[in-house]
């Protein structure tokens, strides 16, 4: 049976019909795409927040989104323990929600980087990354202005001595150096996921490396990850 | 009627590659005493409270809940009461 996959669209979401398709039409999983005002998402297995700019960015990226009607089910959908992941403007969603700790700024270039990063699998137990080696170096595009993953030292160190580090930056060897870091993000982090593991947030866009034509198929491990997770659990 | 300006400021901890470039412009064109300079956010938000007392309370909420991100931002406000004429 296909997984029942959520794309929570927002004002201002520019990456749903990417995400559907991936999901959909690479995967062949069901895929709709979810208004913003929707306040039951119980019928869903993963909700997906994708990228874009909800409400322009206004304020602070995700700053206004995360108080949308959808948010609340999208929390009861966390707490219940399914996955719920958030790509770039989904990540800054869910770190605005307090549902990921931590914040994104500006990237420390003050460029909007839109560029093929390399990214390491830091952890390759969780629901994300089952389908992947740990260490596996995955080529993903990033799209975004404020992707400076930021957060105390005190979370830094939660973070990193519990496994919560989901992806980090790295050169295509596997190197994490100052120079594969796009954004200057703290620990040359790419994604982090919550104490339950089973919410993740990352800048980069698996979903548009999905295809050889898109230039890489590396994308494709994180929903295959999902896929297997729930074969696991079935 | 209540006019409130707030101030939303970078925690000091928190690097400000902003600040940063915006000193590095002020350093070429020629202010050399700048030391240094920190970018952040001014609003201006009018209400009709009933006192000053239940403004300054709406005002804290509304910074805590949105107009600042406590992870990486402090605010403060300072609020004027408009005489309507």
């Amino acid at each position: 049976m296909p997984l029942r996959f959520a794309v929570v669209v927002f004002p201002g979401t520019w990456s749903d019909h990417d995400t559907q398709y991936a999901l959909s039409g690479v995967l062949g999983q069901e895929a709709d795409l979810v208004w913003h005002r929707e306040r039951d998402l119980s019928r869903y297995d993963v909700v997906v927040l994708p990228g874009g700019f909800s409400y322009g960015d206004y304020l602070r990226a995700g700053a206004i989104g995360r108080f949308s009607p959808v948010m609340e089910a999208v929390a009861a959908h966390a707490e219940v323990g399914k996955p719920l992941i958030g790509i770039c403007n989904g990540f800054q969603l869910l770190c605005e929600a307090h549902l990921l700790p931590g914040a994104l700024m500006r990237n420390d270039s003050l460029q909007y980087r839109c560029v093929w990063v390399h990214m390491r699998v830091e952890n390759a137990e969780t629901p994300f990354t089952l389908a992947c080696q740990p260490g596996q170096v995955l080529r993903i595009p990033i799209s975004h202005g404020e992707g400076r993953y930021v957060a105390d030292e005190e979370t830094l160190a939660e973070l990193e001595s519990s496994g919560r580090v989901a992806f980090r930056y790295c050169s295509a060897e596997g190197e994490v150096t100052a120079e594969a870091n796009p954004n200057g993000s703290m620990n040359d982090i790419a994604g982090i996921i919550n104490d339950g593991g089973n919410v993740l947030g990352l800048m980069p866009h698996p979903e548009r490396a999905c295809e050889p034509l898109m230039g890489s198929e590396d994308g494709l491990a994180l929903w295959l990850s999902l896929l297997e997770w729930a074969k696991v659990r079935a | 009627m209540y006019l409130a300006r707030v101030y939303v400021t970078l925690k000091p901890t928190v690097n400000d590659p902003q600040g940063l470039t915006i000193r590095g412009a002020l350093h070429s064109l020629g202010f050399a005493d700048v030391e240094s300079v920190r970018a952040g956010k001014y609003l201006e938000v009018s209400l009709a409270a009933k006192s000053r007392a239940q403004a300054e309370k709406q005002l804290a909420e509304m910074c805590r809940k949105l107009l600042a991100n406590p992870v990486i931002e402090d605010y403060r406000f300072e609020l004027e009461e408009l005489v309507s004429t």
